[in-house]
């Protein structure tokens, strides 16, 4: 599914990914955690084609394709999918305008036709369920005075309408209350399928009780310093990341 | 002045001499401005003699004003006496004879806005004749009018049929030489429009609607003029969502709506007329005076307007509010590109009490565009408890274009409650890439939050025009990111 390889990211002279190598398989659930300001939310930025992270060196495949030569869009429409860290509040337009755009958008690009207006409100009503979101959401202004949680939860809400291959969770536990942590959780669950990967940035092992990931990985010093099951994440929470960042015998075993 | 000119002065004043009214053969009149030029005008149109006193007093107080340079705009000076101030439309020998002779830019853009073919070719100024049958629609549409007694026509049939009722309201809520460009107007106004909607009446049908191709001979010094009496509703649009060919480089057109008691005006305007190349070469100067007066309490006048194109805007549709309860509002979305310049707003008047006003302005700025809004909110001494709510938002799309406000407030009655919010942003990479991340291309981003930018405005406009002003402001801003 996704192949990163020696991949250095330099922003204005700062080296934040140094080399990282990262291989995520189908239908596999991988968890990268790391202290604040190590390079996950620039790995899940550069994934996604975001500009102002220059990849100076290594490469990126994505099932197969040169991930780095495609525009954003050509990503997302392949099947890339981003919830982001802090979503974006777009005033003025409706949160059900943007989602019909991007799902025809990559039904287009699939050669499949536009959902007509029945087809694509009986797909939201269903994802909406899933989520347990009220329908006033669709109304309102994309992200516009949505809570932090809310603003969560309408990303997964997201990734349910436009079905991606490869989901980048970006802290999305973050802000979530216990009930809704749950609800967002049970919602990606109920898209793990064979073909569809998903990388999950977290801090806490809480979200990990939830969504059990078949790896996990520590990313430090720009790059993947410890690679583990899932049983890594207890260790984390339990010692910090002193320990795997401080030991120089650490090696990464992805 | 030309020989041309001087034979033609000599023509005009002998045939004045002789009675005058029939049979005046020329069909374009060479470039000038003089009271002959004015008689002529009007006798070709066989104008009661009120008009006529009317437009040469216009053009005697013209020739003592100034060009305004007040605006935020900048351009050559204009040559008056290089106008030519009476052409006949163009004969089919003229026009171009089929839309290979069209400049392939303006037919793409038909395409994009989904004009049909017969439509392309007279927006282009083909020479079309029965395919197109705008003729039987009119007429349909007007008798249904009749039967209701609502009176829609060009200004100088108003005037040969209705000549008492224009006479009693031509002028009045602009007068003759109320600003530079209005006074020329007045002397020398062509065409235009005249609606007269009745008592309780509510007019069933947006006016124009029916024809995109209505504005398509609209002049250069078009004048309208709109009553609503006592408790009637219109709703009128003004202009065309298509870019039309036009040679004319200076417009200054006046409107003046009337709204007795009870009586509602909706005004819609798209102006997409040409802004000029890339480089700023070209283009129209579209120098408007629009103004309504609420004549009677609970009176309320409504001005929606989206202005693209022009290489120059220069308007500021307002509102007195004379009746009591009475209300104004203005919904404004100005955009511009490349080098284009807009320099407008409104003014609210408050002269009766319990007056309210609404303006909601949106500048959009790209390429090197300059735009301003100017807006003078004024509340008269008598005008207990009036309240104005305005909100003037610009949006930045690159560094090379400009934003800028300019409110005015002029209180006289301390019960007055004012309002005034102003935001400027730029169009964020954040929310850009949020879109493309979810699929969207780059120029479906950038329309889909500018268009998010104006809700509040399209909002105002009749279901159809808001449809095809959403796609004339993604047209507008191609090219405008990346
Ligand atoms: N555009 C930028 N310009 C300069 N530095 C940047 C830029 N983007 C990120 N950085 C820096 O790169 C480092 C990694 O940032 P990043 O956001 O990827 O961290 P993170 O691991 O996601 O942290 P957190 O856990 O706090 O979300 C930080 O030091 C950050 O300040
Ligand atoms: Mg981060």
């Amino acid at each position: 599914m996704l192949k990163i390889s020696k991949l250095t990211v330099t922003v204005d002279g700062k080296t934040i990914l140094n080399g990282l190598d990262l291989e995520v398989g189908p239908g596999e659930v991988h968890a990268i955690m790391g202290p604040n300001g190590s390079g996950k939310s620039t790995l899940a930025n550069v994934i996604a084609g975001r500009e102002g992270y220059p990849v100076t060196g290594g490469s990126v495949s994505f099932l197969g394709q040169d991930l780095l030569s495609l525009a954003p869009e050509k990503r997302a429409r392949e099947g890339v999918f981003l919830a982001f860290q802090y979503p974006v509040e777009i005033p003025g337009v409706a949160n059900v305008y943007l989602l019909k755009e991007a799902v025809n958008a990559t039904r287009q690009h699939r050669g499949e036709e536009k959902l007509d207006a029945m087809d694509f409100l009986k797909l939201v009503r269903e994802k909406l369920k899933l989520l347990q979101m009220k329908e006033e959401f669709l109304y309102r202004s994309v992200n516009e005075g949505f809570s932090g949680g809310e603003k969560k939860r309408n990303e997964i809400f997201q990734m349910a309408m436009l079905e991606p291959r490869l989901a980048v969770l970006d802290e999305t536990d973050s802000g979530l209350d216990i009930d809704a942590l749950k609800i967002v959780a049970d919602g990606v669950n109920a898209q793990r399928s064979p073909d569809r990967s998903v990388i999950l940035v977290t801090h806490y092992q809480r979200l990990l009780d939830y969504i059990v990931p078949d790896r996990v990985h520590v990313l430090a010093g720009g790059r993947i310093v410890r690679s583990g099951d899932k049983r890594l994440a207890l260790e984390l929470e339990a010692q910090g990341y002193g320990w795997v960042e401080s030991d120089p015998s650490t090696v990464s075993a992805a | 002045m030309n020989p041309a000119v001087t034979d033609l002065g000599e023509l005009v004043g002998r045939e004045y001499k002789e009675g005058f009214v029939t049979d005046i053969e020329a069909d374009t009149l060479p470039p000038g401005l003089d009271e002959d030029v004015i008689r002529f005008l009007s006798a070709k149109k066989d104008e009661p003699d009120f008009v006529l006193e009317w437009r040469l007093d216009a053009f005697r107080r013209w020739q003592n004003m100034k060009q305004p340079n007040w605006a935020q705009v900048r351009h050559a000076p204009i040559d008056f006496q290089a106008i030519s101030y009476y052409s006949a439309p163009k004969s089919d020998a003229d026009r171009p004879k089929s839309l290979d002779e069209i400049d392939p830019k303006l037919l793409e853009t038909y395409d994009k806005l989904g004009i049909p073919l017969e439509e392309q070719k007279a927006l282009a100024g083909i020479a079309v004749d029965a395919v197109f049958d705008s003729v039987s629609v009119a007429t349909t549409f007007k008798d249904k009018l009749a039967k209701i007694g609502v009176i829609f026509c060009p200004l100088s049939e108003a005037l040969a049929n209705h000549p008492d009722l224009v006479r009693q309201y031509l002028g009045s809520v602009v007068p003759a030489a109320d600003n530079f460009y209005a006074a020329l107007n007045s002397a020398v106004f062509t065409e235009g429009s005249f609606v007269y909607i009745p008592k309780g009446v509510r007019c069933p049908m947006e006016l124009s609607t029916y024809f995109r191709i209505n504005a398509l001979n609209t002049g250069q010094f078009e004048r309208t003029l709109i009553i609503a009496d006592e408790g009637s509703y219109v709703s009128y649009l003004e202009g065309c969502t298509a870019p039309m060919r036009d040679e004319n480089q200076l417009h200054a057109a006046v409107v003046e709506l009337v709204a007795l008691k009870d009586a509602q005006i909706k005004y819609s305007t798209v102006q997409n007329w040409y802004p000029g190349d890339e480089e700023g070469r070209g283009g129209i100067y579209n120098f408007v005076t629009k103004r309504g007066v609420c004549r009677g309490d609970n009176a309320k006048i409504s001005w929606t307007q989206v202005e693209t194109g022009s290489a120059i805007t220069w308007k500021y549709p307002s509102v007195l509010l004379e009746g009591d309860s009475s209300v104004g509002e203005f919904y404004s979305v100005a955009l511009t590109n490349h080098c284009q310049q807009a320099d407008t707003g409104t003014k609210m008047v408050h002269i009766g009490r319990n007056t309210s006003s609404t303006i909601i302005s949106k500048g959009i700025s790209a390429g090197r565009g300059q735009n301003a809004y100017r807006g003078l909110v004024k509340v008269l001494k008598g005008a207990e408890t009036a309240r104005n709510y305005s909100q003037c938002d610009s949006l930045l799309m690159g560094d090379r274009c400009g934003a800028h406000t300019f409110p005015y407030l002029e209180v006289k009655n301390p019960t007055a409650t004012i309002e005034h919010e102003a935001t400027t942003s730029k169009i964020g990479e954040d929310q850009l890439f949020y879109c493309r991340q979810r699929g969207l291309s780059e120029e479906d981003a950038v329309s889909l939050i500018v268009n998010g930018f104006c809700k509040e405005v399209f909002r105002e406009l009749p279901m159809e025009f808001a449809v095809e002003a959403q796609k004339l402001l993604s047209i507008s801003l191609e090219g405008a990111v990346g």
